[in-house]
């Protein structure tokens, strides 16, 4: 772990794939992931990687393609965006469905309408019940770190499931980081080739993707869930094994402050650092505030969100994307089911934010800090839902 | 050609299977598996082929068997052959496989088309095969763009004003023809030498191949179960199906038909024509024959014969 590389979030998760021995790679462009499909394809073109490109003619056959070649046995990867991530809404369960250990880095990207390129967190949000697992990485190294994780946890025998590496649109996929990176020869070692001995082979004819009618399509079902249990166990011990390469502590959460921290502010990917920043400058005034980040958004980290947010009197979560007409936002909803299950009464309120790409400023950061403070004082949220940084 | 005596007997696609009685995708299943010659893997787009022959736990099928979804077989067959060829090249697969993707008329016409366009254009080294009964025959006679003018279905109804489907069936061959690829034929299960030697010419071609081969469909064109056969024997005889082949861009004629019957002799038999035998409606009749004179006009030249 001695080399550093600057890296674009996108170039970050394109060399990682570099180096995890994939077989496979189907793929369809969309900004902002097109980086990750063109520095992976000067790689093949190049001859420094023996990966099998398949440059498809849409994000929907892109992961249909990955589906095919999953159950074929090898190790693949795609990558997209946005409108590619609903054109894919339908693979996305087949391959969760059909137990396909896909990686996916998804660059995210606000839906349309009105048409938007820049970063929110609607596309991965709109599918997050698909079944996958999904990571948010808050800068180019974890992106890095997590990708290469990513396929370990997949291809588990106890798992065999996909998963998503998600990183902000433009803020973390066009930003230049430097990113410590592994050795190949370190990445072998720690990842190697995918083995598995549920492929398609004509020796061993098996039939999949059957009719399951009433009497059996519940149970596969049931078994999906029990699969994202295990995911839970299995991510625990990569983190653990990543650890002792590499020196970097990863787990489901990653918490700031918390120790003290009457409020908190709880965000997924960029906008974590941010907060921090502003935190580190709250703290340094006296005010206790923190921030939690949780990687891990499925399997959620129920456990670890309720541990975490104990001595809080007050939280904020953050939503980078819309749950029109919900009661409160995909990742707030979340984490008050979760104090709900533990009989927690924290209060909770949920802040909508930096939609289409519109920027955080430390300054907005501050006063939702600080809202967050007067709740934890009065005991009293005035408005359960907020909206940060638009007219209105 | 190919000769009974040199078919396998044993079934790969067995019996047991829920299709219809007479249904033409379960001929066309049995004969493609008894053309082929080693490894095969088989990706099925949804549709009654796929439906009927998997219900889960039985299966109909002896090789392996791949459903992903309705619109994307090529895009799955594109995925399974990039596997094989990169286990290949990390030395974790040493067999060569052969991969036949089956799609119904609305997983290739419609829904499919795009995929099937990209894999061609990307040029993987698989066989597709169109088993077409001309409409959406699992989800209950649904017009699309493989279903004849005229025909009657639950979505172009024969109507007090529109007296069943408009618009002429697209031409699939000179679509896929036109990406380049080299082989493409049609065929008719009637004709099961024919056929058989065009399943494994495709799968011996090194890129992709297709067949568009006619599905008779008792349920949804409606006609009596024992006369599938005789249904895709007409089809041909009436020169409503040229049976052809395109090697290299090269046409060939396979099955020449001197003395065409009459397209009404293919109609009659379908309750889906009923319709148009009727004083007002006569003239359609001429209408589809004349499409059907056209058609092998424009067939037959391309062939080098007039």
């Amino acid at each position: 772990m001695s080399k550093v590389m600057g890296l674009t979030g996108d170039e970050a998760i394109a060399y990682a794939v570099k180096q995890s021995n994939v077989d496979v790679v189907a793929a369809y462009p969309i900004t902002p992931q097109t980086i990750i499909v063109e520095a992976f394809s000067e790689y093949v073109y190049n001859g420094e990687v023996k990966t099998e490109f398949i440059c498809t003619e849409s994000e929907h056959s892109a992961l249909s393609a990955c589906i095919g070649a999953s159950l074929t046995g090898a190790r693949v990867f795609t990558a997209t965006s946005s409108q590619g991530l609903a054109l894919m809404h339908e693979m996305l369960y087949i391959a969760s469905g059909l137990r396909c250990p896909i990686v996916m880095g998804v660059v995210n990207r606000a839906l349309s309408a009105p048409i938007n390129i820049h970063g929110d967190h609607s596309d991965m949000m709109g599918s997050r019940d698909c079944g996958w697992i999904q990571i948010y990485a808050e800068n180019a190294q974890e992106a890095y770190d997590w990708t290469l994780q990513a396929f370990k946890i997949a291809e588990d025998p106890n798992v065999l499931l996909p998963v998503s590496v998600n990183i902000d649109g433009f803020i973390l996929s066009h930003a230049l980081e430097g990113v410590k990176v592994l050795e190949d020869e370190e990445v072998d070692k720690f990842l190697s080739t995918r083995k598995t001995d549920l492929t398609i082979d004509p020796e061993k004819p098996i039939t999949v993707g059957a009719l399951f009618l009433p009497d059996y399509y519940f149970e596969i079902k049931r078994q999906q869930v029990e699969a994202l249990k295990e995911a839970y166990k299995v991510i625990r011990r990569i983190n653990e094994e990543y650890e002792k390469l590499t020196g970097k502590s990863y787990g489901f959460l990653e918490s700031y402050g918390l120790d003290d921290a009457e409020a908190a502010i709880l965000c997924l990917g960029s906008t974590a650092g941010t907060a921090r920043f502003v935190a580190k400058n709250l703290r340094r005034q006296g005010k206790k505030v923190g921030v939690i980040k949780p990687w891990v958004y499925r399997p959620f980290p129920v456990e670890e969100v309720v541990k975490a947010t104990e001595n809080l009197k007050a939280l904020t979560v953050l939503d980078r994307a819309c749950s029109f007409g919900a009661p409160s936002n995909a990742l707030c909803s979340d984490v008050i089911a979760a104090l709900y299950q533990s009989d927690r009464e924290l209060k909770v309120f949920n802040v909508v934010y930096g939609l289409g790409g519109r920027d955080v400023a430390p300054l907005d950061i501050e006063l939702i800090f600080k809202d967050a403070l007067e709740v934890a004082e009065t005991g009293k949220i005035k408005e359960p839902v907020k909206f940060m940084g638009v007219r209105e | 050609m190919v000769t009974l005596k040199e078919l396998p007997t044993e079934e790969l696609f067995t019996s047991g299977h829920r299709l219809c009685a007479g249904c033409g995708a379960g001929t066309i299943a049995r004969m493609t598996l008894k053309a082929i010659k080693g490894p095969t893997v088989a990706v099925n787009a949804t549709g009654c082929l796929e439906v009927s022959s998997t219900i889960y736990p039985f299966t109909s099928w002896r090789i392996p068997w791949v459903h992903v979804a309705f619109e994307n077989a090529a895009a799955v067959a594109s995925g399974i052959e990039a596997a094989y060829k990169a286990l290949a090249k990390r030395k974790a697969w040493d067999k060569d496989v052969d991969i036949i993707a089956f799609a119904g008329d609305g997983g290739t016409f419609d829904i499919g088309i795009q995929a099937l366009s990209g894999a061609l254009e990307r040029g993987h080294d698989f066989l597709y095969i169109c088993y077409d009964n001309e409409a959406y025959m699992n989800t209950g006679i649904q017009r699309s763009g493989a279903t004849p003018h005229g025909a009657s279905t639950t979505t172009s109804p024969a109507g007090k004003v529109i007296p069943g489907k408009p618009e002429f069936k697209k031409d699939l061959i000179g679509i896929c023809v036109a990406h380049g690829i080299e082989y493409a034929a049609t065929a008719s299960p009637a004709y099961w030498n024919d056929y058989i030697t065009k399943v494994r010419k495709g799968l011996e071609v090194k890129g992709p191949a297709v067949i568009h081969v006619f599905s008779p469909c008792p349920l949804g064109m409606r006609f009596e179960s024992e006369k599938s056969i005789e249904l895709a024997r007409l089809a041909v005889q009436t020169r409503y199906w040229p049976v052809y082949e395109v090697e290299k861009g090269k046409y060939k004629l396979n099955i020449k038909v001197p003395s065409p019957k009459p397209v009404v002799e293919f109609l009659k038999l379908q309750g889906r024509f009923r319709h148009l035998f009727t004083p007002e409606l006569q003239h359609e009749l001429g209408i589809i024959q004349k499409w059907v004179d056209e058609n092998w006009r424009k067939i037959t030249q391309l062939c080098g014969k007039a």
